[in-house]
C-alpha cells in the first residue's frame, strides 16, 4: 500500500489561508490504513482546523468533511460531482495520485494535498510502516530472495553490500538493517548463494519512462485508449 | 606496456606504498601542493579522495592533475555517489587524456554522513559496475554501447574490508572485483594484524595486489568518533586504550608510532604487498610513519 504522513497543521492552515469553503477530502483505502487520512483523520483534522481558527482569531473558513472509498479512481470522484458548486478548495487526505485525480476531475478547483505521501510498504506493527518497493519497472526479488535492494539498500546497489555495513545494520541509520546482509543470510538459508555471486549489469532506467503508462494487453487489442 | 608508473610498480612485485590526500574544502590548494610535494617522492603513488565521507571538497580530478603536474603519480578515487554513468565516463576519459592511468573504484559512503544530507544520491552505478565500465570503455566502447575515438586504458583498484563483522559476503564482492578487472586492493583501516592475516591466506589464491590500509590516528577521541561517525570503521578498544595512554599532547606521535608498528609488521612478514597510508587530516607525517617503520630509504 501507499504509505503517507499528514502534513504539520500550521502547514494546512498555510495552504487553504486563501480559501474560505473547504472540503476535507478523506480517502478509504491506503490513506485508512496508514492512519494518515481515513474518515477518522478527516474528522481529526476538521476539528483541529476550527479550533485553530477560533483560537486564532484569524481566517474565516467554513469546512466540510467526506470520505471517497478511494480518491485515485474517477468514477469515485463523480461521487462529488453535485457538491462541488459551492466549495473554493478540496483539501485531499489522499496521496499524490488521489490530488492529481480530484485536479484532474475538477478543473475549476484548487486541489491541495493535506499528507505527504512518502512511499510505498508495509504495516510493520501498530503505527509503524517500512518501505518495500520503489515500483522501479524492472523487478529482480527472485535474484535477491524477495528482499529489495533497489527499496532498502539507502543506495540501492546491485552487486553486494558496501563496506559501510556495521552489525548487520546500515552506515546511513543504525537502526535500519542492511539489505545486503539480510539478502545474504535469507540466499544462504535457501542454498542460493549463486544468485549473490552473479554480477548484475548496471540497472536499466529507461525500462519504463516516467511519467510511466501501463496499457493492458486487453485495452491494446480493442483500441480504447485516451491517447 | 603498462598504463602507468604505479602499474610497472605493481608487476614488479616490490613492497608498495601509497597514500591519500584529502582536497581542501574550499579553491585554496596551497596546502595540498605542499603535501604533494612532501609525499611524491616518498610513495609509489597517492590517492586523491572523492569528496571523502560525502563532504563537499575541492574535486578528486582537480587534486590528480595537481598530483601529475607537481611530479606524482595520482590515484584517481572515483565513487558513484554523485555522477551518473555519463558523468563517471566523461571524467575517465578526461583524467585519461591528462595522463591519470589509475582509478580506484568505489561505491561512495552514504550521502547521510556527510554535509549535504539534503542532496541527491545518484548510485547509479556501484564499485563493481564501474570497474566494468572501465573495461568496456577500454575495449573501445562507452556503455551504452557506442563507439569511441580513442579508448582510455587504465592501472584499476577497488577496496576491501578484511575486518567486517560478518566478513563472507564481503568475500563475495571482493570476488566480483577481482573478475571485473580490479589489478590492486586497498583495504578498509587494518587495526588487527590477526584478520589481515585470515584476509591474505583467502586472498592470496588471486592474482591481485593487496596494499593493507592504515588509517593514523592521532587521539583517543578521533578513535572513539570513527567508531561511531565513519562507516566500517571499528577500531579495537586496545589501540583506544594505547592512544589513551599517551602523554598530554603527544597523541598524534603515539598515532605514528602504532602505525609505523603495523607497517613495519607487514613488512617485515611480507603479510601483503604494500600498505595504504590514510593520514585523515596529518598528511604531513606521513614521511615521519615511513621512517619510524624503516621503509623511507625504499623509496624516496
Amino acid at each position: 500500500m501507499i504509505v503517507a504522513e499528514q502534513k504539520p497543521l500550521e502547514e494546512i492552515r498555510r495552504m487553504i489561508t486563501p480559501y474560505n469553503r473547504v472540503l476535507i477530502l478523506g480517502c478509504g483505502t491506503c490513506m485508512t490504513v496508514c492512519d494518515a487520512g481515513g474518515e477518522r483523520e478527516v474528522s481529526f483534522l476538521h476539528n483541529a482546523l476550527r479550533l485553530a481558527q477560533v483560537k486564532s482569531g484569524t481566517g474565516n473558513h467554513t469546512f466540510s468533511e467526506y470520505t471517497l472509498k478511494r480518491q485515485c479512481d474517477t468514477e469515485f470522484l463523480d461521487l462529488l460531482a453535485g457538491r462541488t458548486y459551492d466549495l473554493d478548495a478540496i483539501l485531499s487526505l489522499g496521496c499524490g495520485i488521489g490530488v492529481q485525480t480530484i485536479a484532474e476531475r475538477f478543473p475549476g478547483l484548487p486541489a491541495l494535498p493535506g499528507v505527504n505521501t512518502s512511499f510505498m510498504g508495509v504495516t510493520k506493527e501498530s503505527g509503524v510502516w517500512d518501505e518495500r518497493c520503489a515500483a522501479c519497472g524492472d523487478c529482480r526479488l527472485e535474484e535477491t530472495a524477495g528482499i529489495c535492494p533497489i527499496t532498502r539498500c539507502t543506495k540501492g546497489i546491485l552487486n553486494g553490500p558496501c563496506a559501510g555495513t556495521k552489525n548487520g545494520k546500515c552506515e546511513a541509520n543504525q537502526d535500519m538493517d542492511c539489505a545486503w546482509i539480510l539478502i545474504y543470510k535469507r540466499l544462504e538459508q535457501l542454498q542460493q548463494l549463486e544468485k549473490m555471486r552473479r554480477y548484475y549489469p548496471l540497472r536499466n532506467f529507461g525500462t519504463i519512462p516516467r511519467p510511466k503508462r501501463i496499457v493492458s494487453k486487453a485495452v491494446t487489442a480493442i483500441g480504447v485508449n485516451d491517447g | 606496456m603498462a598504463n602507468s608508473l604505479f602499474e610497472e610498480k605493481i608487476n614488479s612485485n616490490g613492497f608498495l606504498v601509497t597514500t591519500e590526500i584529502g582536497p581542501p574544502k574550499g579553491a585554496d590548494v596551497s596546502e595540498m601542493v605542499h603535501h604533494i610535494d612532501l609525499l611524491r617522492d616518498k610513495v609509489d603513488a597517492i590517492n586523491v579522495t572523492d569528496h571523502q565521507s560525502s563532504v563537499m571538497r575541492f574535486p578528486s580530478l582537480g587534486g590528480c592533475l595537481l598530483v601529475k603536474e607537481r611530479g606524482g603519480e595520482p590515484i584517481l578515487q572515483m565513487t558513484c555517489r554523485d555522477r551518473n554513468r555519463l558523468a563517471l565516463q566523461a571524467d575517465l576519459l578526461m583524467a585519461y587524456s591528462r595522463g591519470i592511468g589509475n582509478v580506484l573504484c568505489l561505491t561512495g559512503d552514504s550521502i547521510d554522513v556527510g554535509d549535504h544530507k539534503e542532496a541527491k544520491p545518484v548510485f547509479d552505478a556501484d564499485s563493481v559496475q564501474l570497474l566494468k565500465m572501465i573495461k568496456t570503455l577500454e575495449s573501445g566502447t562507452d556503455v551504452g554501447g557506442n563507439d569511441l575515438k580513442g579508448a582510455p586504458e587504465f592501472c584499476v583498484g577497488a577496496t576491501v574490508h578484511p575486518e567486517a563483522d560478518f566478513i563472507e559476503p564481503q568475500l563475495v564482492k571482493f570476488e566480483k572485483k577481482v573478475t571485473a578487472g580490479a589489478q590492486f586492493f586497498q583495504t578498509q583501516g587494518i587495526f588487527d594484524l590477526a584478520s589481515l592475516r585470515r584476509f591474505m591466506q583467502y586472498a592470496s589464491q588471486f592474482d591481485v595486489k593487496i596494499l593493507a590500509g592504515i588509517i593514523v590516528l592521532a587521539s583517543a577521541g578521533m578513535a572513539r568518533y570513527m567508531n561511531k561517525n565513519v562507516p566500517g570503521i571499528t577500531v579495537p578498544q586496545a589501540v583506544i586504550d594505547e592512544l589513551a595512554g599517551a602523554e598530554k599532547g603527544k597523541g598524534l606521535q603515539k598515532g605514528i608510532e602504532i602505525a609505523a608498528r603495523s607497517i613495519k609488521t607487514i613488512s617485515d612478514e611480507n603479510l601483503c604487498h604494500g600498505v595504504h597510508i590514510m593520514a585523515v587530516g596529518n598528511e604531513g607525517i606521513v614521511p615521519d610513519i615511513l621512517d619510524a617503520a624503516g621503509l623511507d630509504a625504499v623509496h624516496s
